[in-house]
């Protein structure tokens, strides 16, 4: 009894000593929440995450904090592994939301995990932006979930638009796997969108394959005798390998496009020369980029040794996202609760916000409106800028 | 008339793959009486080691030690896996099969899934889950024969399949093994009771399935260069229904029931959506079946003295 009263007495002084600091001065710094797949079946997404996030801290720190009002306000990262599993996902963001008192979450990034833990951010009305997830439910209906890349569902009609301006072709051909989402989806989507351009019909022939398929002889057959200038096939890498070689040994000799599942460094080894030249959409390419993105780019290279990919400048838009809209809220009350309502409705403002993957805007909803980058295969394999298209 | 034609050289070419890797399961079964349900995986085995013997290979002649053109390259890891998963087989008869010989059938048809399993997932920690990219052997060169669109490697891969499988035929006819061969696939009983070492036909059956499905692999590494662990299970199934379909224990039905098949996909993909290709395709093969239930060349089973 008597050995515990002293300690206790010491730990209600310090309780008491912080205790009359009250609302007002309670933001003495900004918390920020960072939900990575450090460990699992990703980690090099996570390390991509922790390696962006640190690098803006940086930054953040030389500022001596953000700039929220007149003050500046010093940030702090909460850095906590999800394991890559959806349950550590949720579990991460009930401890920052409840027992570290994050003002705004950054991440999960895979959908598998974004979904659930937007789920948990919004119950406890706390602002989280998931730099990477693509898949539409993970803000849908979540008026408090973000996100810094485009949807699924925006690709199909970037392609169409793309073709018809680069190429002015009127004519198209699809080749996809009809057993699997994703493929089938953007197949979907990538149809509608030209017809709408191009009339009914303007799909010359929409042919499709079940995955696990390697023989697409047939299909490409068809493809070829139909008449069709481009082929587009949203395909992931390894069968994209294989429909693009056979297609050329059945003689098309016309552009293959695809999106943004072609975007790996497996495709070129397993894909060969008979990729170059090829097209396909993405978040952002590392090769001929400019500006702030090349500078980006070249001082994580310096720092970690290669060139950061899509998720590292996904993570570190977001974090200028949430940035810029603490900076927007015009100062912080030091009520949490208050705090991240007005964090939450100054992200919902953000306009033309110049990130290193593109121009986003968003408006009232979590998903920005912002334009998808057009790679093109260069003739040394590499994934180069051609150009960026906009909604 | 073009695109028939085209789809006719798309034909020979996937139908020489389903012809190869029937061959295999229609020996086994007509020596031994089962179907070895890990044909398959071994033919996923044998692109794998011919991979291995290719880049290999590749290694070998770019480093100077033994230089040497690319097509002899080729030829060399054919006939070089070719042997090498010979063994394979011989040893998934010897540790899988031969231990259940008096078994019943099930046992060995459970055995062969699990052995398939067993490549597979061996495969996959061997190498790790990452897509593999056959090395490009041959420089593709395109013709063009009137529109029709024909490639080098497609014509070497119909011509060396037709040339195993009258290999294979020749010695079935010609030689003294293969005449015992012959003999088993009439009576099994009987027969080692003549003389005739029944688990050194049995080994011999499995090391030629083995090599075949080895060139199969192979010859597919060369037309499709993407290969995973679990490429040979769908080949399998398929080859298995040419097997039936070719009837039992012929040669040349398996060959010509392979190529059946491989004209019926492609074609039912040139006629329908390409979506419907497999439900028809085999709905039509069903059809011929219940026709023909013993296959092309086969002979009613109550013709024999045991089933």
């Amino acid at each position: 009894m008597r050995k515990g009263l002293l300690p206790g007495i010491f730990v209600l002084a310090v309780v008491m000593s912080f205790a009359p600091s009250g609302p007002l001065q309670a933001a003495q710094t900004i918390k920020i929440g960072i939900n990575a797949p450090l460990t699992g079946d990703i980690p090099k997404v996570g390390e991509g995450t922790k390696f962006a996030a640190q690098m803006w801290l940086e930054d953040v720190k030389k500022a001596g904090g953000i700039t929220v009002g007149k003050r500046k306000i010093p940030v702090e990262l909460v850095l906590e592994d999800n394991e890559s599993k959806a349950e550590s996902a949720v579990k991460v963001a009930t401890k920052m939301i409840t027992e570290d008192d994050v003002l705004v979450m950054i991440g999960p990034q895979a959908s598998k995990q974004a979904v659930p833990a937007g789920g948990i951010a919004n119950n406890y009305k706390t602002p989280m932006i998931s730099p990477w997830s693509t898949n539409p439910d993970t803000t849908k209906d979540r008026p408090y979930v973000f996100r810094a890349c485009f949807l699924d569902p925006f690709q199909g009609p970037v392609l169409a638009n793309f073709i018809t301006s680069e190429f002015k072709f009127t004519k198209a051909a699809v080749l996809y796997d009809v057993a699997s989402d994703y493929p089938k989806g953007l197949a979907e989507f990538f149809k509608q969108a030209w017809e709408k351009l191009h009339g009914k019909g303007s799909v010359v022939a929409y042919e499709s394959f079940t995955t696990k398929d390697t023989d697409f002889s047939s299909q490409l057959t068809k493809i070829i005798n139909s008449g069709a200038q481009v082929l587009f096939t949203p395909q992931y890498y390894n069968e994209v390998a294989l429909i693009v070689q056979q297609a050329h040994q059945l003689g098309w000799k016309k552009p293959i496009v695809g999106s943004d599942s072609w975007g790996s460094a497996e495709l070129v080894n397993l894909c060969g020369k008979d990729c170059y030249g090829d097209f396909f959409s993405t978040h952002y390419a590392a090769a001929g980029a400019k500006g702030a993105t090349k500078a980006f780019i070249d001082r994580y290279k310096a720092k970690y040794g290669y060139v950061p990919d899509d998720v590292a400048a996904l993570t570190w838009d977001s974090m200028n996202l949430a940035q810029t809209a603490i900076r927007n809220t015009g100062g912080l009350t030091g009520d949490l609760k208050k705090d991240r309502e007005n964090v939450r409705n100054a992200l919902a403002r953000i306009k033309k916000f110049k990130g290193i993957t593109g121009e986003m805007t968003f408006s009232g909803t979590g998903d920005p409106s912002k334009c998808a980058v057009i790679v093109k295969i260069s003739d040394k394999g590499e994934f180069t800028f051609f150009k960026s298209v906009c909604p | 008339m073009v695109i028939f034609l085209q789809n006719l050289v798309n034909a020979l070419q996937w139908g020489s793959f389903y012809a190869l890797i029937a061959l295999g399961y229609s020996m086994v079964y007509s020596i031994l009486m089962l179907f070895n349900f890990a044909h398959g995986d071994i033919f996923m085995v044998g692109a794998y080691i011919g991979f291995g013997v290719s880049v290999g290979l590749i290694g070998l002649a770019h480093s100077g030690l033994l230089p040497m053109p690319h097509w002899l390259i080729l030829v060399l890891t054919i006939l070089v896996s070719m042997f090498l998963t010979s063994f394979v087989g011989m040893i998934v008869e010897r540790v899988g099969y031969r231990p259940l010989r008096n078994a019943p059938r099930a046992s060995a048809a459970i055995t062969g899934l699990m052995i398939g399993i067993i490549l597979e997932t061996g495969n996959l920690i061997l190498l790790g889950a990452r897509r593999v990219s056959f090395p490009s052997l041959i420089e593709t060169a395109t013709y063009d024969v009137g529109g029709v669109i024909l490639t080098n490697k497609k014509i070497m891969i119909v011509g060396v399949s037709l040339l195993l499988s009258l290999a294979l035929h020749q010695f079935v006819r010609r030689t003294k093994w293969g005449m015992a061969m012959r003999a088993m696939a009439f009576d099994s009983v009987v027969v080692p009771l003549m003389g005739v070492p029944l688990n050194t036909m049995a080994a011999l059956t499995f090391a030629i399935g083995s090599a075949l499905a080895a060139a199969a692999g192979i010859l597919f590494g060369v037309a499709y260069p993407v290969l995973d662990p679990y490429m040979g299970i769908v080949f399998g199934w398929k080859a298995f229904v040419a097997a039936i379909l070719g009837g039992r224990g012929s040669i040349l039905g398996a060959t010509l029931a392979g190529f059946l098949l491989g004209f019926t996909e492609i074609f039912v993909a040139m006629v329908f959506p390409s979506t419907l290709r497999d439900l028809i395709a085999y709905s039509i093969i069903l059809l011929i079946l219940t026709f023909r239930p013993h296959g092309f060349f086969g002979e009613p089973y109550s013709a024999r003295l045991r089933l």
